[in-house]
């Protein structure tokens, strides 16, 4: 029994007052129970998602900071500030005002530089944490939708990079926006008018696109992509997480470490690292450093024109992509970027939200089975070996965002360099994709590929002879994993109980084994987990 | 039911007894790692580093900030949390592994009727009053395509109509620099280049020409073109027919053009021909003259649209230039 004559009450049993002052206001308990049980599969990939989840928040904190200081506007003042090199010249006040906020707001260039690499870092986690999904097979029945939705996200993601690094109206992001304006103004039928209905008129509009990109920027995307984060989040919470196979995981359970406290304490852990990682980049790697590079002017040239690191495959794309038009009865035009930079992303987007369907074509047991238990990717060569190569692709195309950069570092000509990506972006993720497939299939051939190392120990006998033995994973292993064992479903459905009198539960446990060993038996968070078997010692 | 030593225990899921004990009757609850203490060492070191970390910071921010050290304190105070939280987490508190069984997500047969039943009776209400329901669909559809005109009508100012047909040139407009300064015929020696504007339009994104002055002699790129470089000046639209990137690398040895953005090449001898990249057309020249009072003025507008292509680029029709509102 707990000793009740202390006068001040356990921290066990002030919590358990609190958890009753909020059921009985509430009705929450159910609710609350299997919350703080529910159970996090433990994979290092699975911190990909999380990556992206905390880089969105620290982006909202530290854009809430910049919102302070920046001015979206396009009217032209005259710099007097304190950066001597633009003193005197005329710049829009955007311009002017995230110079200001770099140079002059206290920690602001940190704030700005964090919120840049934050946006990076966002599109990168989101692209890694979309690959894991695709090659493990995350993305089947019953997540489909969940799948869809992460891909909306990556695609308002990619989007908002854009809009803000063009918010500051330096000459860089000016002449993304030219190009953002043909791309536009390519597509057939609506391309004219919706490019200037955008930015009101013929490029560079009429002042109004830096506001209109600013509440799109800070807004209405962020408040989208905030929607459906908690969508994507409540269904995985709902359809829980899934696993991948391995010992005593099957299809219908999820093993791990329990929501509360220990993912609780862990997550936590990993948003301040990844903060501090941010903070880390922000305030020690420069980048976007746009006093440098002046105030937008159409007729100025920009050199060393690229985008951030996610919009690389499109300019890539535009670069490598011949010069193709089509004209049609000499009335009606596609323009050179309408291939590249609409129908390219297009597909590329359009296949994505299609694959599941796709895959479950070919595999109509897919369609009638719901899948918990991820796939190794080497166990799915097809699969495998397409999104490999079609990885290929864009990678490539990424690299020939820079063929400038690249001629001039290995001192060969441009065109030589254009040549090589015309030729090999096509052709290289083929044979890339071929190869995967290839080992895909030797690997699924080879028994023991892909289950954890054992380190073989040679043992010498009485008699002199040698045999091997494989060792174990840890020592103790097999007392850390005794063989699996359900427990009687009645204890299963008990857990979590709690007496009366504050006494605890002990869930398929003896507990005259642990009086006898006179050892006191760890907590059981108020008995609300279950232990995944009985102890060896008890059955 | 409850085991007697259990209040005894140390507070919450630090319970250092969990972690000497080795013949604990569950191991799942207990911390993994066998010395506790070192880990709250290590985690008590990384707050308190923290601490001073974020303190640091305070001190810099209050002495007026510094950019590095800002970032690389906040840094340090952050991380000082988040490895210490994470390592508590990891190393102090049982990891399991605990099992929980996945419930089915279709529920019964029962209940998927009901819910289409119940979803089926504003169905069936709707259907019986057909005639309204139609009335009503058609009420909402022009209230929608009524409700968003004033929104588009609004944006949608000025229209396209044929805005990019046209740039700000007309016959006889002088060429000026950025500052309004007009040029001259002697203004620039062989080999040299200038941006130009039509006068009075100083800066416009549309009408920037890349004025050159290739020869000494006039050069007839194309033919038609005989009287369109006087001097050997030859204008060029900057924009890029690419994407519209200002195309002004100018490259005199081999009298190419090179776009910045996407590295088109044009060579300026034959009417800038794209030789190189993705550019799809030879870039608009502009044809200029030399009245004799040594001003450079256009002779006309350019003789096809500028920039990058567009859906209603028409290259059958003479387009109808605007009336001329040109300065000078
Ligand atoms: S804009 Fe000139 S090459 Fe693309």
């Amino acid at each position: 029994m707990k000793s009740r004559d202390k006068p001040r009450p356990s921290v066990e049993d002030r919590t358990i007052e609190l958890a009753r002052w909020v059921d009985d206001r509430f009705g929450v308990a159910r609710f609350g129970k299997t919350t703080l049980n529910k159970i996090f599969p433990d994979h290092w990939s699975f911190l990909l998602g999380e990556i992206a989840m905390y880089s969105f928040v620290i982006l909202i904190i530290t854009g809430i900071f910049l919102t302070l200081f920046f001015v979206p506007s396009t009217h032209e003042v005259v710099y007097n500030g304190s950066y001597v090199p633009l003193r005197g010249q005329r710049v829009s006040e955007a311009y002017q005002s995230t110079v200001d906020l770099s140079l002059n707001v206290r920690a602001g260039l940190v704030m700005r530089q964090m919120h840049h690499w934050a946006a990076d870092i966002f599109a990168a986690a989101v692209v890694v944490h979309l690959c894991r999904i695709f090659f493990t097979g995350a993305f089947r029945r019953p997540r489909e939708l969940n799948y869809m939705i992460g891909l909306t996200m990556l695609i308002l993601v990619i989007v908002n990079g854009f809009i803000g690094y063009s918010l500051p109206d330096d000459q860089i992001s000016g002449a993304g926006l030219r190009i953002a304006f043909s791309i536009f103004l390519s597509i057939p039928i609506i391309g004219t008018w919706g490019a200037f209905l955008l930015w009101g008129g013929n490029f560079p509009g009429n002042g109004d696109i830096i506001p209109r990109f600013y509440s799109l920027h800070i807004l209405i995307i962020p408040a989208v992509i905030a929607g459906l984060l908690a969508a994507h989040l409540g269904i995985m919470w709902h359809q829980k997480h899934t696993d991948f196979p391995g010992k005593e995981k099957t299809n219908r359970t999820v093993v791990g470490s329990s929501f509360w406290p220990t993912y609780v304490a862990k997550t936590t852990g990993y948003f301040f690292i990844i903060f501090a990682g941010l903070a880390l980049l922000g305030g020690l790697f420069q980048i976007n450093p746009i006093w440098l590079y002046g105030s937008y002017e159409p007729f100025k040239v920009s050199y060393a024109v690229q985008p951030d690191w996610y919009m690389g495959w499109l300019d890539g794309a535009l670069r490598i992509m011949p010069a193709w038009e089509t004209q049609f009865a000499s009335r009606y035009l596609i323009s050179a970027p309408f291939y590249p930079a609409v129908i390219l992303p297009g597909l590329t987007f359009g296949i994505l939200y299609a694959w599941p369907f796709i895959e479950a074509r070919f595999r109509p047991e897919d369609k009638t089975q719901e899948h918990h238990l991820l796939d190794r990717p080497r166990d799915r060569p097809v699969r495998t070996g397409l999104g490999v190569g079609v990885l290929t692709f864009y990678v490539m195309l990424f690299f020939a965002s820079s063929t400038d950069v690249l001629a001039n570092t290995l001192k060969v000509s441009l065109n030589g360099v254009l040549w090589t990506f015309r030729i090999g972006t096509p052709t290289i993720p083929i044979v890339v994709g071929l190869a995967t497939y290839q080992i895909c299939k030797e690997l699924s051939r080879a028994p023991s590929a892909g289950l954890r190392k054992r380190s073989n120990v040679v043992v010498r006998s009485p008699d002199g002879g040698y045999t091997t033995v494989p060792a174990d994973i840890h020592p103790g292993d097999d007392v850390r994993e005794p063989p699996p064992e359900e427990l009687p479903e009645e204890a299963v459905r008990r857990g979590g109980g709690r007496g009366p009198e504050g006494g605890e539960e002990e869930v398929g446990v003896g507990a005259d084994r642990s009086e006898a060993t006179g050892v006191t038996p760890p907590r059981r968070f108020g008995g609300l987990l279950r232990p995944r078997h009985r102890p060896a010692g008890s059955s | 039911m409850s085991s007697g030593g259990a209040g005894g225990a140390g507070p919450g899921s630090t319970s250092s007894g969990g972690g000497t004990a080795t013949a604990v009757e569950d191991l799942r609850l207990e911390i993994p790692v066998q010395r506790p203490r070192r880990v709250e060492n290590f985690v008590a070191l990384c707050f308190a580093v923290s601490v001073l970390a974020t303190i640091g910071l305070a001190i810099i921010y209050s002495l007026g900030g510094q950019t590095q050290a800002e970032g690389a304190l906040l840094g340090v105070g952050l991380a000082g949390i988040g490895i210490g939280v994470a390592a508590w987490g990891k190393y102090l508190m049982p990891q399991g592994p605990f099992r929980e069984d996945r419930h089915e997500l279709p529920t019964t047969e029962e209940d998927k009727e009901a819910f289409g039943a119940a979803f089926s009776r504003g169905a069936v209400a709707v259907e019986r009053r057909g005639f309204l329901g139609k009335l009503l669909g058609a009420a909402i559809t022009v209230f929608s395509i009524v409700g968003i005109f004033p929104f588009i009508r609004s944006l949608y100012n000025p229209r396209p109509g044929n805005a990019l047909d046209f740039t700000q040139f007309r016959p006889g407009s002088r060429l000026v620099r950025i500052d309004g300064n007009p040029v001259m015929a002697d203004d620039v020696d062989v080999g040299g280049v200038l941006t130009v504007f039509p006068e009075g339009h100083e800066g416009d994104a549309v009408s920037q020409t890349l004025l050159i002055r290739a020869s000494s002699v006039p050069i007839t790129t194309l033919p038609g073109r005989e009287t369109w470089s006087p001097h050997g000046y030859l204008a060029y639209s900057k924009l890029c027919t690419h994407a519209g990137c200002p195309v002004s690398l100018y490259q005199q040895q081999v009298q190419q053009l090179l776009c910045p953005c996407h590295q088109s090449v044009f060579t300026i001898l034959n009417g800038a021909r794209p030789i190189f990249g993705p550019a799809p057309r030879l870039i608009p020249q502009l044809p200029i003259m030399d009245n004799g009072d040594g001003f450079l003025r256009a002779q006309s507008d350019y003789q096809e649209p500028v920039g990058p292509g567009y859906w209603e680029r028409n290259t059958s029709t003479t387009l109808n230039p605007p009336k001329n509102k040109a300065a000078g």
